[in-house]
Order: C-alpha cells, then structure tokens, then sequence
C-alpha cells in the first residue's frame, strides 16, 4: 500500500489523469482534445514512475506523447474534419457502446476473479527479475534483450528497415523541374558572377 | 564465456550476415550514386548472394547458435542453398525485364535480397519467435516487391491483396504460436516437443498446432489458403512472379517441414491428418482450377498450388523417405519453375511482354528450340516419364504407399492425370495450331537459364542418384 507522500502523489495523479481523460471526449475543439490526451499520458508515466516501472513511463512519452499524439495533432489540423457533425448521430450508438463496456468490465471481473479463485496465480505471475534496488529495471530489460534476444532484436530491426524502405519505394516520387538549392554553388559565387554591370540607354530597357 | 559463445554463433550465421551487411551496403550504394546503377547493384546483388551460398557450402558447420534460436543443420543448409539459386536465377532473369519495362529500380535487388535473408532465417528458425521474426521479414519484402510496378493498378491490387491476406495469416500463425506457448511453457522446437512427448497432448496445443499449419499452408500458397495465389502471379510484374513461385516456397516449405517433424513430432497422428487434407485439396485444385485458364501466369499460380499438394505427400508420409521425396521434389519443382518463368520473361514480341496461352500458337514453326524446351518442361511438369517430374511424383508417391497413405498416393495420381491436360494443351498449341507471329528472340541470360533447366529435366535420370543421396542426407536431420 502507499503512504505518506506516495499516496499523495498517486491520488494527485490519477486524479488529473481521469479528470482529463474525460475533456478528451468532453472538449469541443478537438485540437484541445488532444492536448488533454497528452496530459493523460503524463500523469499515466507518472503512475508508471511511482510504482517503479520507468521503462514503461519513458516508453509512454517517448511513443505515445512523441509519435501518436503529435500524429494524431497533424491529422486534426490537417484534415478539415467537422467534429460537431460527427458528434452528432453519437448518441445512437451509446447502446453498443454500453454492451462494449458491459463485457469488458465482465473479462476484467473474470481476470481479477482469478486471483480470489486460484491460489497458484500469485506464484505463476512472479517476476523473474532481480530486486528492483539491485539493478533497474531498464537496465535488467536491455541486460536480456542485448545478450539472449540479440538475434531476435537484430532481425526486428532489418525488418524495420524493409518497412522503411518499402514505404518510399511505394510511395516517393521525383517531380520533374523542381529547382534545388545548391549551397556548394551559391557559397561559390563571388562578386564578379553574382553583379553584372551593363550600360543602360536612356529611354531604353534591357 | 558469452564471448565464444558469439564467436560461434557468428560463424554458424555467416552467410546470412553476408547478405544482411551486403543489402545495406548495396541500399547505400543505390541510395548514393542515383538511378542509374541499377544494373550494376542487381550485378553486385548476385555476387554477394553467390558468395553467401559459396561460404554456406565450404565453411559452415552443424550446430545450434544464439540459445537455440538458429540452428544449422544437412537439411538447412540444402533448403537454403535451393532458396539462394532461387533468389540469384530470378535477379539475372530480371535484367533484361528490366530495362525494356522501366523496372529498373536499385531498392528491387536490394529487396529480393532482404527477402532472401528472411528465408534464409525462416530455415534455420529452431524457435518460434526466429521462425516468426524470419517470416515477416521475407514476408515484408514480397509485400512490397508484389506491389512494385506501382503506376500498374493490377500490381498494386496484388501488393495489397497479397498483404491484407498476409497479415491475416501472419495473425493466425502467431495465434497459434502462443497457444503452443501457453500449454508447453517453451518456445524452442526441441523444447516443445521434449514437452509434449512427457505430457499428454490435449484439446489446446492441437488448436496451437492447427492455426500454426495454416499460417504456414498461407505460405505455400496450399489449399484453403491459396486465394491469393492467382491474383498475386497474375498482377505481379513478371519476374516477382518468377521469384514469388521459386523461393519463398522453398523457404516456406523447409519450415512447414521443421515445424512438424521436429517441434511436433510426437503428434505425428495429429498433423498428418491436416496435411493429408491440404494436401489432397491442392492438388484436385490445382488440376481443376487450372483447366479453364488463359493466362500463363495464372496457369503457373495454379500449376504452383498442385505441385504443393504433391510435396506435401511426402510429408504427409512422416517418414525418413517422405522428408526425402520432399526434398528431391522441391529440387525438381525450383529448375523447372525457373526454365518456365525464363520463357514466360522471354515472351517478347514488338510491343512488349505478351502472357497469354494463345500467343504461343504455332511456336513451333517460329521459334523450334524455345518450343522444344517447354515442351520437355510441359511433360515434366505434368509427370511423364523418364523426365524430371515423373521422378519427384514417384518419389513421394512411393514414400506414401510405403506409410499406407494409399488414398492419398491415388488420388494424387489421378489428380496429376488431370493436371496433364492443361500441361499437354499448352503443347498442342504450340505445335498444332496456325502460328500467331512469333516472338522475338531470346535474351542471352533467359536462354542460359532455360536451357540448363531444360537439361536438367531431360537427364535428370543421371544425376538422380547423388541428388537422391543429398536428400537423404538433408531428411536424416530429423530422424
């Protein structure tokens, strides 16, 4: 259990996080939605934090806050989506979304059920890591990942490669006549190529 | 003591890092020296797989690497080496292809050798997660190549396709790999089936073992997971088609072939009734659905589904021979492939590629010796003795008559009775009917290819011994 500041800290938390949790949905402009959901990723890592999990914390800004959430920015911004018009046939579907929320409060009873049921869980679900105060548990992650999955991690990453490479041989295309900048031939440029001086007759142009 | 241990495991894995290093090198290379070299990297691209296939068969060893997640074993290094001709065949055959179709981009090599890579791994998987990450990797890249020709709406219809069902199957296969994880507790093929041998086998591993064989039939392109198949040759420009029929099916098969009989050898009962089924099925499909086809590259996707069901005969057998008939029938089936998609990149008239059957009308008065060579690979390919399929189909059936699979051995045979109308239609074509004009000549290096594949159909009776004894060597791994 959490005492003292812990507890503070946890009840100070997870109050904001649920409390911006609901502005996601509740905000009107949704560019103030997303910023809300980035406030509910925070006071998660920082759940995270407290119960000692820092991988997970810095993972969740890292992806979440880093990636998703300014994706989800771009998208907003970018398409000029009419949120009003789309919030307003929501309510016909609160009954399938009720019986969503009813079968997955179910699972979760089944889930924590377990733990009251089967006296075995508790010894199946132990770590198998060493004492937090040991060694942390970033550093117990990359201690396995880097010896025992090496190759598994390796491959993870030329399959990440083929990913990248497959997105722009399928999607880049060279458009013709665009003009480059070419730093190395402006830098190059002196006085004499860059000025040219010509008599100009009066009454006349160039 | 990690040191050594890397030390081996490095060594045991140097053809693959070969290629690994040598695709980034060339992406590089590509990246910095623009769109012209393109021939020049397919060029380095076949040497350094050449390489890699040359270090595999001079200096690598028996052995197990990285904790069990790779092994090395008579068996891996044959599929492999099967899966790198593969790979090296289809590169040179896209050349020509290349220029003439405005396909010459320098990312295609360097895809086809990630993707060779990703067999080349899924070969050596002796552990469910290698076995996966192996798979997407010559997954991804096949995705990605399918879709290449990417102004052409048939071939992006084909990437994606190929994709969508991909990732569906890719799903089931790591559905059913938790499951055997869930109830064996290991994820190692020798772990589990150390597992399942001092366990009883019971209701949840047999559904792990079930969604694991229909990922893998995915990938074979086995009945009823064959959908794509047709779509993918058909609208896949022609030398991915090439490639998509000769490699991945090695690789893909070398696994299916692992995964049964060694992580789940103690359910010998089990998984054969499966692969009886897939079996049989592709190969009526195979013989029925290809009957009504006019064009070659849908011929050949068919043609391809049977000639799965075949191979997995001998599987079905269990047996020493059965692995034996596999391996000597996906030997077969990658040279005659290769010589039949070297003549369909040779279909060339004036305006470009042509891949209908009817524009090989009266080849024979036009062009004998191009219709001589597929005529011997048409009869081979159907099974009529003494060439090259007949010995295949001989070598499986006879494995399943051996384990008292007769039902299977016979309709098998009348499957393949069939299957040799449509083979013998694409003959009476070319030497019967009126000539449709004929077609230009052929390229040096698709001349090169289906000759010697023509040659090795034709006397296949004289290196079928040693290649036999190859076999036997590489099935022995696992009994």
């Amino acid at each position: 259990m959490l005492t003292g500041l812990a507890a503070a800290f946890f009840y100070l938390f997870a109050l904001i996080a649920v409390a911006s949790a609901v502005m996601v949905i509740a905000a009107r402009n949704p560019v103030h939605s997303v910023l809300f959901l980035i406030l509910t990723f925070f006071n998660a890592a920082a759940l995270f934090l407290l119960t000692g999990a820092e991988f997970l914390a810095m993972i969740l800004l890292v992806v979440y806050v880093g990636a998703v959430a300014v994706l989800f920015l771009f998208v907003v911004m970018m398409l000029d989506v009419d949120f009003a018009e789309l919030k307003a046939g929501a309510l016909q579907y609160a009954p399938i979304g009720a019986l969503v929320g009813i079968i997955l409060v179910a699972e979760l009873a089944v889930v924590l059920g377990g733990y009251a049921l089967s006296p075995n869980v508790a010894a199946s679900v132990a770590e198998p890591m060493r004492d937090l105060a040991e060694r942390h548990n970033t550093a117990q992650l990359g201690d396995i990942l880097y010896t025992d999955y090496v190759y598994a991690f390796q491959i993870a990453g030329l399959v990440l490669l083929v990913a990248m490479i497959g997105a722009i041989v399928l999607t880049l295309r060279h458009k013709e006549g665009v003009k480059r900048q070419v730093i190395a031939d402006q830098v190059a440029r002196d006085h004499r190529t860059a000025i040219e001086v010509r008599k100009v007759e009066s009454g006349k142009g160039i | 003591m990690m040191t050594a241990d890397l030390a081996t495991s490095l060594s045991l894995a140097a053809p693959e890092l070969i290629v690994a290093v040598g695709a980034i090198v060339l992406l590089m290379l590509g990246v910095f020296s623009g769109p012209k070299a393109s021939s020049t990297i397919t060029g380095l691209a076949v040497a350094i797989l050449i390489g890699a296939l040359a270090w595999m068969v001079f200096f690598v060893d028996d052995g197990k690497a990285f904790n069990g997640a790779f092994t090395s074993d008579p068996f891996a290094r044959l599929m492999k080496l099967l899966a790198l001709i593969g790979s090296v065949v289809t590169l040179v055959m896209s050349v020509g292809f290349a220029k003439a179709e405005k396909f010459d981009k320098f990312e295609f090599p360097v895809l086809v050798m990630l993707s060779t890579l990703g067999m080349m791994l899924m070969i050596s998987a002796d552990d469910t997660l290698s076995l996966y990450l192996g798979l997407e990797l010559q997954s991804l890249a096949l995705y990605v190549v399918a879709a290449f020709n990417r102004d052409s709406v048939r071939s992006t219809e084909a990437g994606l396709k190929y994709f969508v069902l991909g990732a569906l199957s890719s799903g089931m296969l790591l559905y059913g790999i938790s499951l055997v994880y869930g109830f064996t507790g290991h994820t190692g093929f020798v772990a589990i089936a150390d597992t399942i041998a001092n366990g009883d086998r019971n209701l949840g591993l047999i559904f792990g073992l079930v969604f694991i064989l229909a990922g893998l039939a995915f990938k074979i392109s086995a009945v009823p997971f064959h959908m794509w198949t047709p779509d993918v040759y058909e609208g896949a420009p022609t030398p991915v088609t090439a490639f998509f029929a000769a490699a991945p099916k090695m690789a893909a098969m070398a696994l299916v072939v692992r995964v049964v009989s060694e992580a789940f050898a103690p359910m010998h009962s089990d998984w054969q009734q499966v692969i009886v089924f897939i079996s049989i099925a592709s190969m009526v499909l195979g013989a029925f659905g290809a009957i009504g086809q006019r064009n070659i590259k849908r011929l050949m996707a068919y043609s391809s589904i049977g000639h799965m069901g075949y191979a997995l005969v001998g599987l079905a057998a269990g047996t020493l021979a059965g692995v034996q008939g596999v391996v000597i029938y996906m030997i077969i089936y990658l040279a005659m492939t290769l010589g039949t998609f070297a003549f369909i990149l040779a279909m060339r008239r004036k305006e470009g590629n042509v891949e209908q059957i009817d524009d090989l009308a009266g080849l024979s008065s036009t062009n004998p010796v191009m219709a001589t060579i597929l005529t011997i690979l048409m009869f081979s390919l159907a099974g009529i003795p003494p060439l090259a399929g007949f010995w295949a189909k001989w070598s499986v059936f006879l494995a399943a008559m051996e384990a008292n699979l007769f039902a299977l051995a016979v309709i098998g045979v009348l499957a393949s009775v069939v299957g040799a109308y449509y083979y013998l239609r694409i003959i009476k074509i070319m030497w019967f009917d009126e000539p449709a004009g004929g077609l230009q000549p052929v390229a040096g290096e698709l001349g090169l290819v289906l000759g010697l594949s023509g040659l090795f159909t034709l006397l296949y009776i004289v290196v079928a011994g040693p290649i036999g004894a190859v076999a036997q060597t590489a099935a022995r791994t696992f009994f």
